[in-house]
């Protein structure tokens, strides 16, 4: 005790010199503790997401076929020359990589245009209170909150030629057709596709827009209704204008979801897909682990991922500043 | 102060924590294959109708050898639609059972990824030596001139099952031996409303069986010599041709099988829709499927004109599944010993039976068990005109690209196009170009 009751004015007797770095160290401190915070959710980020990622890429660049997969040190590096292949749309590689990839965009804009309408629509509809809402409400859900594998499973079933629903319906009780039609197969697996994706999709959509209607104030409506506003246009110049934030988010999560969709196609289709429904996921899943080629695979997977970032980027920059002008 | 440096040393120990035994997961643990030399790890194919019924097969077994040696067998039976994924990904993370079932077709595609023991001539002396096995499944193991990448342990063969009631019926009195017959039976047969003969369409494996052998009978191979694809031969164009024609212009196979991959067409033939299927060892199959086994003949698959032989008169593949020893195994003398236990005479007597599969070791054929008439038929089969399919390390891809444009010419064929010369060629063409440059 006394020994501290002297050391402590010697201490205090040099003010600026020695606090300064006291002081500094305190900032650095409190600045740093958040770093350090988060330092074990970067790591784990750094290990889950970046690692696989840079691994992915890094084997793109090396001739990783079955020769070489039980020791990678010993593929030898082929440059660029998987990108080469994969992007030479003359050769038969490359322009069953377009096919696929053409195949994949078109795909995407029809399932998302109709999850967004059908799911929008939903949603508006079920925004006025009447029996049943919320029973109808939770049904809409159900396809979204079933196990993917077992859900399309039930479509394989429906879509077979011999004894399938879809037929009985289509072929057998209404006759719109002259022979029973091929879903799995040929060209109509498009469609079959097409059909699964959007009824998976539509009430992830159907949610997040209800969602954004509760924000909408009841006034805005009130008002437009004594101005003369018809529901037509009580809809086009309130609450899709109010849904705008929404629905950039909305879009672009549907537009990632349907054009990585690995699932859906492989659960349909299995290994090969018909070429008709040839999405882009299963195609890379074929030319990596079928053909046993995963340099040319992840070639194939840098490729999608440079083209989804640079649709994302385009489509954030467009959207954000659409939106600031019109703000503004 | 002192709670906050407290807590933020607590976050980076717990973060380099995490990433050290995430790190550390994969050269410590995983896998299972033992270090323990007590232990050992057996990835089995599915051989029975159910992977539960290939548990109760082998269980018995794993717990004999167990008896015998001390040395446990941890069992897991994976999905043949599983099978060769999974064994990528253990070859490519050296993370793998001990012990496994590979397709035998699979047999020179693995052995070039170096990721199986070879069978040289001192690892075979260990299980009683190479002699003891049936030549012709020993031609389905690897590349020729290589040691064997894989050892025989059943014996399968194609045949042709019929339904003794419909041909009765349609007064068919003895099965067809040649394709003609075949299509001349099969109007009778559609005269009485059956349908005639079943068929995987979209079942790429199953498409690359009976192409093999239209080729042989066309005197082709989908391979040079020196291993080159060769898939637009006119021979083998016309062998592919032929096939798909069954359905396309002789219209035997009905066109809803274009989609058939989940065995369906076995269902059909075992509920009595459908009068003749082209299978492997159907037997225990259709038996669980609740097919008497009086209610079905057995005979050879049809050539295109006299008895069933050598060249093109082959009428089978040599099927099967070989057994194999993971070289990154940590017990590799433990699990030699397993693969001696499962081929030694008295196992295969046992398994063979159980799976209704013809046993690859010659001393176990012999055996009065596999002298039933069905038997007779398979094992003539594999002793005299069965052949393997292509051993080169591109058989995987093969079976990819062309069971694939088989698949889509028999889609062709259900849609009402047309299959012609030119289009099976065409799709040829494009199964060769994504063969790898070898």
């Amino acid at each position: 005790m006394t020994s501290t009751a002297l050391k402590e004015p010697v201490r205090r007797t040099p003010p600026g010199a020695a606090r300064e770095p006291r002081r500094r160290t305190g900032r650095i401190r409190r600045v740093g503790l958040p770093y350090l915070l988060l330092l074990p959710a970067l790591l784990l980020e750094l290990l889950v997401h970046l690692v696989p990622m840079v691994i992915g890429i890094v084997m793109s660049f090396k001739e990783l076929t079955q020769f070489y997969i039980r020791d990678w040190g010993s593929a030898p590096w082929s440059g660029l020359g998987n990108y080469e292949v994969s992007v030479d749309f003359d050769a038969p590689v490359g322009e069953a990589l377009l096919h696929s990839f053409l195949t994949t965009v078109g795909f995407t804009l029809l399932s998302v245009g109709l999850c967004w309408l059908v799911g929008t629509a939903a949603a508006i509809f079920m925004q006025d209170t009447f029996r049943g809402r919320g029973l109808l409400r939770a049904l809409f859900l159900v396809p979204y909150a079933l196990p993917v594998y077992a859900a399309v499973i039930t479509w394989v079933f429906m879509f077979q030629h011999d004894n399938g629903l879809v037929n009985h319906v289509l072929h057998d009780q209404l006759h719109l057709t002259d022979e029973p039609s091929f879903w799995l197969i040929g060209d109509n697996s498009f469609y079959a596709l097409l059909a699964v994706s959007v009824w998976k999709g539509w009430p992830f959509a159907f949610l997040i827009v209800m969602a954004g209607l509760q924000n909408i104030p009841k006034e805005l409506y009130e008002a437009a209704a004594l101005d003369g506003a018809g529901v037509w246009q009580q809809i086009r110049r309130i609450t899709l204008p109010s849904l705008r934030p929404v629905n950039q988010v909305l879009v672009l999560v549907l537009f990632l979801w349907t054009f990585n969709d690995f699932n859906t196609p492989y659960v349909l289709f299995g290994k090969s897909a018909p070429e008709a429904a040839d999405l882009i996921s299963v195609h890379i899943y074929q030319a990596s682990f079928v053909t046993w080629n995963f340099g040319t695979g992840s070639a194939m997977s840098v490729l999608l991922l440079l083209f989804l970032l640079a649709v994302t980027g385009a489509y954030l920059l467009f959207t954000s500043r659409g939106r600031r002008t019109a703000d503004g | 102060m002192r709670s906050i440096r407290a807590a933020a040393v607590g976050a980076v120990t717990m973060s380099l924590a995490l990433a050290a035994t995430a790190c550390g997961g994969g050269s410590s643990s995983g896998g299972g294959s033992g270090d323990s030399p007590k232990t050992l790890t057996y990835w089995a194919s599915n051989q029975g109708a159910s992977i539960a019924i290939d548990k109760k097969v082998l269980q018995p077994e794993l717990a004999k050898f167990q008896k015998q040696t001390g040395i446990k067998v941890k069992l897991e039976v994976v999905p043949w639609s599983d099978l060769l994924n999974r064994i990528l990904t253990a070859t490519t993370s050296g993370q793998g059972p001990d012990v496994l079932n590979i397709g035998n077709t699979w047999s020179a595609s693995l052995q070039a990824t170096g990721a199986l023991l070879p069978w040289d001539g001192e690892n075979f002396a260990r299980i009683g030596g190479k002699d003891r096995f049936v030549d012709s499944a020993l031609g389905s193991t690897g590349v020729r001139g290589k040691d064997p990448a894989a050892v025989p342990l059943y014996s399968m063969a194609y045949a042709l099952y019929y339904n003794k009631q419909i041909f009765a019926d349609a007064g068919i009195s003895k099965p067809p031996a040649t394709w003609d017959e075949l299509i001349a039976d099969g109007r009778k047969i559609k005269a009485k409303g059956k349908s005639v003969l079943g068929a995987e369409g979209a079942n790429v494996s199953e498409n690359i069986h009976h192409v093999f052998v239209f080729a042989k009978q066309h005197d082709a191979d989908f391979f040079t010599a020196d291993g080159r694809p060769d898939f637009t031969n006119p021979e083998v164009v016309g062998a592919v041709k032929q096939y798909v024609d069954l359905m396309a212009e002789d219209k035997v196979i009905p066109t809803g099988d274009a989609e058939y991959a989940q065995n369906q067409s076995v269902s059909d033939f075992a509920k009595g829709k459908q009068a003749m299927l082209l299978w492997q060892s159907a037997a225990s199959n259709l038996k669980a499927q609740g097919m008497s086994e009086n209610a079905y003949g057995i005979a050879p698959v049809p050539v295109q004109s006299g008895t069933p032989g050598t060249g093109a008169q082959t009428n089978s593949m040599v099927a099967g599944i070989n057994i194999a020893v993971f070289k990154n195994s940590h017990n590799v003398d433990g699990a030699t010993k397993f693969v001696k236990f499962m081929t030694s005479d008295a196992e295969q007597k046992v398994l063979n039976t159980a799976y209704t599969t013809i046993p690859p070791v010659k001393a176990a054929q012999a055996d009065t068990a596999f002298n039933s008439p069905s038997n007779a038929v398979l094992k003539s089969t594999l002793a005299t005109s069965a052949a393997p399919l292509p051993q080169v390390a591109s058989e995987s891809q093969f079976e990819t690209a062309v069971g694939t444009a088989v698949k889509d010419l028999f889609a062709d064929a259900a849609a009402g196009r047309a299959v012609t010369t030119d289009s099976v060629r065409a799709r040829l063409e494009k199964a060769q170009q994504q063969m790898p440059a070898a």
